[in-house]
């Protein structure tokens, strides 16, 4: 069980990918474009995934929000690139049962991500760190590849 | 006289409470405010000791409600300054009040090509009613300007009121820039052009003094949750004159005079707005905020506020903030909003909520206004009477902790 304080939780998992965020940018060519946002704060996000046949290929985000969606957005990106779609999508759906409190996940398939996890104790920045994922099975639907 | 805010915070029940372990320190009451054991207190005796429904019963203890919640209207109307309690519609709070007049005096009056004018500035309780009236009729919305500094463009009125102008629609005072607006000056160069004008005063009404005529306003509205009273109750002020000729609102019981299989006719003015059992406790409890409110009196209140917003700004430009609005406190009441380079507003909430600090962040509403001033969000830190100058200090220490994590 991960029991990251506050502070640990910023400075040992987020602001490594807030300040230095992987994978952001446009991606060209691409094959699915989304953008999405969080009405509530503000936070934008633009997920762009060029797919090698059943695999996610290459994935890249632009965005602009707060560090909790950025540095999930980031760790998102690292995480899925290579990924066949569907496991990539089971692996959101994971992320978002983890931060609804309903599943532990295991950790060797979540690896770095298990950290997202001492966001579930501030109920109110779940949305912020599922913002990227939640744009990413919105992209796999559009793209029809889900 | 000055406010006594140690002596008025024990008032308030609240401020017993500890978050994180730590003292509340809660500067959000532009949001909504925290409410004195008088207001409370006043809420409870009247359910124990005469709730009935009003103006139905025969009976003394219908009566004994009645008056305590027609005392509340009366109260309701000294407080902005209406001289006739008649003139006071109780809402659910401003947004119902604004949407009350849209779909009333708006809706029998503006009609395809007229024009709408609301300000850059304008909270969405005070802009979306009129996107979707200009919708409906066919009329169109114009929006005035915010300068640099926060101030309305108010040298552009000429241009943006026309002869086609029927509805201004403003807020007294705004809840990000803080800016206190002209609204005698709006109201004037409304009525020249023939056209009405409706006032949000759910920010200003808690901390400002107010008096509908000398601003010479059509309507204004106001909510009792962010002035120490009850959420569920506000109040709209309307000149006498347009309640008169002015359609229903909602139909049901309570708003009518006689009733027929296939029309009715309506009660008299406010009742004929006031359709339905009303939130009669609330009502009553906003009542009692008033009345707490002109035991402080509001001067003091302003006052207080004047000095909290100075010494905020100033505090929080020395911790490397940039605060947004007017820096002439004489026009701004007691928001500050403002971001720090390095820390995300969201941020910079949870982690402020971590000291027992309580601040909005985000975009308050006022997206429009969000994008005119270039920012996604920022944070705010409003105060009121019960703050004090150490919890500034207090905000200023977990600002500079915060910096520190993202340094």
């Amino acid at each position: 069980m991960v029991c990251l304080s506050l502070e640990e939780l910023y400075k040992e998992v987020i602001l490594d990918h807030y300040r230095a965020p992987r994978n952001k940018g446009q991606l060209d060519p691409h094959d699915v474009a989304l953008e999405r946002n969080n009405p509530l704060c503000g936070d934008e996000i633009e997920v762009f995934v060029k797919f090698d046949g059943e695999n996610v290929g290459a994935i890249a985000f632009e965005g602009k929000g707060c560090s909790i969606s950025m540095a999930s957005a980031s760790m998102m990106t690292e995480k899925v690139q290579g990924l066949t779609v569907k496991d990539a999508g089971e692996l959101a759906e994971t992320i978002k049962k983890m931060m609804a409190g309903e599943e532990e996940g295991e950790p060797e398939v979540l690896g770095d991500l298990v950290s997202l996890k001492g966001v579930v104790k501030y109920p109110v920045r779940i949305k912020c760190a599922l913002l990227g994922w939640n744009t990413l099975l919105e992209a796999f639907e559009e793209s029809g590849k889900n | 006289m000055s406010l006594d805010v140690e002596s008025l915070r024990k008032d308030f029940p609240i401020f017993e409470t500890q978050v994180h372990g730590k003292p509340l320190i809660y500067l959000d009451s532009a949001s909504s405010s925290q409410k004195p054991r008088q207001v409370v207190d006043r809420m409870v005796r009247f359910y124990e000791t005469e709730y009935a429904n009003v103006h139905r019963g025969v009976y003394d203890l219908s009566e004994r409600a009645t008056a305590a919640y027609e005392g509340a209207r009366a109260a309701c109307a000294r407080f902005v300054g209406a001289r006739d309690p008649r003139s006071i519609i109780f809402t659910r709070g401003t947004t119902e009040g604004i949407n009350l007049v849209r779909f009333t005096w708006a809706r029998a009056n503006v009609k395809a090509g007229d024009e709408i004018l609301v300000t850059e500035m304008e909270h969405h309780s005070n802009l979306v009613p009129w996107q979707l009236l200009a919708q409906e009729v066919g009329a169109s919305l114009r929006h005035l300007p915010v300068d640099d500094e926060g101030l309305l463009r108010i040298d552009l009125l000429d241009e943006y009121i026309t002869e086609r102008t029927k509805v201004v629609a403003v807020s007294l005072m705004s809840n990000v820039l803080g800016t206190i607006n002209p609204v005698r000056a709006l109201a004037d160069a409304a009525h020249a052009a023939g056209a009405r004008i409706v006032v949000d005063a759910a920010q200003a009404a808690p901390h400002i003094p107010i008096d509908v005529n000398e601003l010479d306003v059509d309507f204004l509205a106001y909510s009792s949750h962010k002035m120490l009273g009850p959420t569920g109750a506000g109040a709209l002020y309307g000149r006498l004159d347009l309640l008169e000729e002015m359609p229903p609102f909602h139909g049901g019981g309570e708003m009518i005079r006689e009733v027929f299989p296939d029309h009715s006719t309506w009660a008299e003015v406010p009742h004929k707005f006031e359709a339905g059992t009303p939130n009669i406790a609330q009502a009553v409890g906003m009542g009692a905020a008033v009345e707490y409110l002109e035991g402080l009196g509001m001067g003091n209140v302003r006052a207080h506020e004047k000095e909290m917003v100075d010494y905020g700004i100033s505090k929080l430009e020395e911790a490397g903030a940039k605060v947004y609005g007017p820096k002439d406190i004489s026009i701004r009441g007691g928001v500050a909003s403002f971001n720090l380079d390095e820390v995300h507003p969201h941020d910079m909430a949870t982690i402020l909520d971590q000291e027992g600090l309580c601040i909005r962040a985000g975009h308050h509403c006022a997206q429009p206004l969000m994008r005119v001033l270039g920012v996604p969000a920022t944070a705010r830190a409003s105060f009121y009477v019960y703050n004090t100058p150490d919890e500034i200090d207090a905000l200023v220490g977990a600002l500079d902790k915060a910096k520190g994590w993202f340094a």
